[in-house]
């Protein structure tokens, strides 16, 4: 089935968005910097490696880690591989359809695995288990279950705290005890959309259906730019952009704080 | 060996259920929803409709359609599963969509569907039992009219003795495997399923236990959905 172009939204709430917008409000009383309360919970699927569920705000995602041994790639033989895949269940919003994974779904858990790699989160060169025959492989996998907006970065804060503390089944394979996985300091993610010339950080669902632009941008700890992505068919100015990164470098710090508690 | 003098290896007695506890109307988004654990089971139910079936021609002009999706998140098991349907999961959608549709006066909505996921996300034996009664939970939540509210739970055999509600050792070990759903007040058998080997006094016997735990579980049901509500209680 094709994706529709343009989501349902009524006039009445666009016109509504639109106004408040103009007063630099949101529809939820937020200002354009604040972030809806995040709540991190860990260790909550048994049968998982490693497991979070993160709420933002009433968005839900649930991260489970699973470890399973297999073949390096041939051109990193000495190191673990990573997959990252997001289900977008029809449990989590009445627009969902079950089925194969769509752009939407692919994108989210590309730019997640992005962020995960690029700040080489994963200590993938210690996953080895035989030099070119036998290593680790991580499976990410993000599960949503309530869709009220933003998922990026609802789903990489899952992710992150998942992998933070998950472990390398070793019993399970007769390899000895199981370890903790090895992994360094966690990127961090910020988006931001932008409607009616108005840019926020977190979007809701309702700013999200008639953003004309969105920007999610992945820091580590040190605040560097570890990946980036922006999307929908809007734009954004240079001097936008660049004052996204400025935010969002605040934005991290606030919530690295919370992955550290 | 499963059992010892009466005594399984989770310490229950044969006729003992395992923890459950139940949570109704825990999603924002979904018109009803139910999240229950049951032992080691982790499971999420949702409800949204009566809405209009799309595309039109599945439309049925004298009912609606009820359809139930049964899911396995990838990391709710062992070894990890593979995401998107397979035949067994395939199998309990659609035996868990009739099990439902049979209490639903689906004469009243017309051409829609009422959709209902149900999503594993952590997996211990019995994930079919705890999701029927999940998804019956999100059922009236939604306000989705009903003539019973149905249950579900399995019996089964270990080591020659007939118990309640299998645990994961149990169901691999063991001799047979019995999930029942009904309609709690007329005992109506909305699903029955069994594999394994029973003799006809076993099944009987299996039967009654089975029914026995669903009216244990009812009472949790109608417990969750009585908590949700209390609070708009009027003076």
């Amino acid at each position: 089935m094709d994706i529709p172009e343009v989501k349902r939204v009524s006039a009445v709430k666009r016109d509504h968005l639109a106004r408040l917008a103009k007063e630099g409000k949101r529809p939820d009383g937020r200002g354009p910097d604040e972030y809806r309360p995040i709540k991190i919970e860990r260790n909550v699927i048994k049968k998982a490696e490693g497991s979070a569920r993160v709420k933002i705000g009433n968005t839900m995602v649930l991260a489970g880690i699973k470890l399973e041994v297999g073949e390096p790639y041939p051109d990193s033989p000495e190191e673990g591989a990573m997959s990252t895949s997001a289900e977008l269940p029809p449990l989590a919003s009445p627009e969902f359809e079950p089925g194969p994974p769509k752009p939407d779904a692919i994108e989210l858990a590309r730019v997640v695995d992005r962020g995960i790699r690029e700040s080489k989160y994963i200590q993938l060169d210690k996953l080895c288990i035989e030099p070119g025959e036998k290593v680790w492989i991580v499976f990410i996998d993000l599960h949503v279950l309530d869709y009220d907006g933003n998922l990026f970065d609802a789903c990489s804060l899952a992710a992150s705290a998942a992998l933070q503390k998950a472990v390398i089944p070793n019993e399970r394979y007769g390899f000895g005890d199981n370890e903790p996985l090895p992994v360094t300091s966690p990127p961090v993610s910020c988006t931001f959309v932008k409607y009616e010339d108005f840019i926020v950080v977190d979007p809701n669902l309702d700013e999200e259906q008639i953003a004309q632009a969105r920007f999610t941008v992945a820091l580590d700890k040190n605040g560097d730019i570890r990946a980036m992505q922006k999307g929908l068919k809007g734009s954004f100015t240079i001097d936008e952009i660049k004052n996204n990164i400025k935010r969002a470098q605040i934005h991290a710090q606030k919530i690295r704080k919370l992955l550290e508690e | 060996m499963l059992i010892k003098d009466g005594v399984r290896v989770d310490g229950r007695k044969p006729d003992e259920l395992r923890p459950i506890k139940i949570e109704a109307g825990v999603l924002y988004r979904a018109d009803g929803s139910c999240y229950l654990e049951w032992g080691g089971n982790k499971i999420m139910a949702a409800v949204y409709g009566p809405r209009e079936a799309l595309p039109r021609h599945i439309q049925d002009p004298t009912k609606a359609i009820v359809n139930a999706r049964y899911n396995m998140a990838s990391f709710s098991v062992e070894e990890r599963k593979r995401p998107g349907p397979d035949r067994r999961s395939t199998e309990i959608s659609k035996v868990t969509s009739e099990a439902l549709e049979s209490v639903i006066f689906t004469e009243l909505f017309p051409r829609t569907t009422i959709d209902v996921c149900i999503e594993v996300l952590d997996a211990e034996a019995g994930t079919r039992c705890a999701g029927i009664t999940a998804a019956a939970v999100a059922l009236a939540d939604a306000g989705i009219p009903m003539r019973d509210l149905p249950v579900a739970c399995a019996a089964g055999k270990i080591d020659g003795t007939v118990v309640l509600d299998l645990s994961s050792d149990e169901d691999k070990e063991g001799e047979a495997d019995l999930p029942v759903a009904i309609a709690p007040r007329n005992e109506e058998i909305l699903l029955l399923q069994m594999d394994g080997h029973l003799t006809y006094k076993e099944f009987e016997e299996a039967l009654d236990l089975a029914i026995k735990g669903c009216k244990e579980v009812a009472k949790l049901q109608r417990k969750a959905l009585l908590n949700k509500y209390k609070t708009f209680e009027v003076e």
